[in-house]
């Protein structure tokens, strides 16, 4: 998997196979993949619940900021993000391509 | 699973890993099958009501990845409906076939039930592996349902069980998978439990052919990158301190049988003196909390020496309850993989016989229906 060099224009989405959802009996967000789990702690399953292939990198930081009234978020998430990526829980949509072109 | 992290306390966790045996009906006959020996003795297979029940009780306790499996699961006409409801309740759904009646129409119908994931298993280590080595049918089935299950967007996950009579054709088995556009080939060394227990002395290989066919999977690693993903798996034999079995008994893990039978592990049938619940007539949440069968190896407290006051019990947790009760006819013993064992020379002499060239001169037993009838008590 290529990670882009991130821009805050690059809409990151959960990878193909991978499926995020909040789980009532563990009160946490899980990554569900083949025959595997893992559990999110708050932060990440905040950050990963936005990565849906339309929003935007700053979009989603701005968000995160105004919900939880921080303004230094960036370093964070982005570092978060790379992980994901790495860890292949995560895929870059480049920001060229239209909106609308992925579902 | 993997970050799920057993307790050695005692506390149950949550049922996470459902698996649904479906049937133990099979078109195949593997060695190192791991359905029971008694398997044809166990008819009566649940209904379709009565798994899709099943599954709302334990997505009711939290469980939600759920493996589809068998014997065979696409005898079961009802798999489309298992998954649907499964899709529906909120489960990752995993099918771990060997292909065998698989189609393209029914692989559409798996899809549009909402299937996340499959598994595409190499089994029966005599005509289907000789078969797919030499390029004849069997390679033929698996390139077409690949092909189907790479058009429906699915990654590619081969699984190859490897022993003493395949072990050398490690780098055809890999070069086949590249083939066949595997993204993730999982070579794992038959366990011996089951019918694999039967033909232990004929499947284990020598340290000479796992040191080969580890080294050639390196070559391969190097070669593919991320091409292609392979996982190595060694048997136990060969480690001497053993495996946390199932992520701890009853910590995660729960089995259900063709016949409704729960179980921690699905091997855990043959432990004797242990009553295993039914889903027929107990509900779930009173099997996984409730029962003797489930609490019995729960924890530590059950531990014998040396296990009870070593200080890697809670790393191993004794290690498995079935390979105990196999090799040292107790299940509350240590795992004899484990140096620290009375029974360790049980492991050590198979692995000595597995060194020589004629490591065992008695026939393989297939799983077939009369050899299971055959070598269990009959109730008639
Ligand atoms: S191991 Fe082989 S014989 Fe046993 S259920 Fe699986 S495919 Fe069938
Ligand atoms: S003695 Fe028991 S607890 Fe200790 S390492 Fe061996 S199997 Fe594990």
């Amino acid at each position: 998997m290529t990670v882009p060099a991130l821009d805050a224009s690059a809409r990151p989405a959960i990878a193909r196979g991978f499926r995020l959802q909040w789980e009532v009996a563990q009160g946490a967000f899980v990554l569900l993949y083949p025959e595997g789990m893992v559990k999110l702690n708050g932060s990440a399953g905040e950050i990963l619940q936005r990565c849906d292939g339309n929003r935007t990198l700053s979009w989603i930081v701005a968000d995160l900021e105004r919900v939880f009234a921080r303004r230094d978020l960036a370093a964070d998430v982005v570092a978060f993000l790379e992980l994901a990526a790495d860890k292949g829980w995560v895929e870059w949509r480049p920001s060229a391509e239209r909106p609308g072109a992925q579902s | 699973m993997t970050s799920v992290t057993a307790n050695a306390t005692g506390q149950p966790g949550l049922p996470l890993w459902l698996l649904f045996e479906l049937t133990y009906r099979c078109p195949l006959q593997c060695v190192f099958c791991y359905n029971p020996i008694d398997f044809a003795r166990h008819s009566r297979e649940l209904e379709t009501a009565e798994w899709l029940r099943v599954l709302r009780e334990a997505r009711a306790l939290g469980s939600v990845q759920l493996g589809l499996s068998g014997g065979e699961p696409l005898l079961r006409e009802d798999l489309e409906a298992v998954v649907a409801e499964a899709h529906r309740l909120g489960f990752y759904t995993n099918l771990i076939t060997s292909g065998v009646g698989l189609n393209e129409a029914r692989l559409a119908a798996l899809k549009a039930a909402g299937l996340d994931h499959i598994q595409l298993s190499f089994q029966d280590s005599t005509r289907e592996l000789n078969d797919f080595l030499s390029h004849t049918r069997t390679f033929e089935l698996k390139r077409r349902v690949a092909g189907w299950i790479k058009q429906l967007g699915y990654p590619m996950v081969l699984n190859c069980v490897i022993h003493r009579l395949n072990i050398d054709h490690i780098d055809r088995i890999i070069e086949l998978a590249v083939d066949i556009g595997a993204e993730y080939l999982e070579l794992a060394n038959a366990q011996y439990y089951s019918w694999a227990h039967l033909n232990r002395d004929q499947l284990l290989p020598s340290r000479a052919q796992l040191l080969a066919a580890e080294q050639a999977t390196q070559r391969w690693r190097a070669r593919l990158g991320h091409r292609m993903r392979i996982l190595f798996v060694v048997p136990d034999y060969y480690e001497d301190r053993p495996k946390r079995c199932m992520n701890g008994w009853g910590s995660t893990f729960m089995t259900v049988t063709p016949d409704g039978t729960a179980l921690p592990c699905h091997t855990a049938r043959m432990l004797p003196g242990l009553v295993f619940p039914n889903v027929r007539d107990t509900p779930l949440r009173e099997i996984w909390f409730a029962s003797e069968g489930f609490n019995r190896f729960r924890g530590l407290g059950w531990m014998k020496e040396p296990c009870a006051s070593c200080p890697e019990r809670t790393l191993d947790l004794g290690g498995c309850r079935c390979q105990a009760y196999l090799l040292a006819h107790d299940a509350a013993a240590a795992d004899p993989v484990c140096a620290k064992s009375p029974h360790h020379g049980v492991v050590v002499a198979a692995v000595a016989r597995a060194q020589r060239a004629n490591a065992s001169e008695r026939p393989l037993v297939f799983r077939r229906r009369e050899e299971s009838l055959a070598r269990s008590p009959g109730d008639e």
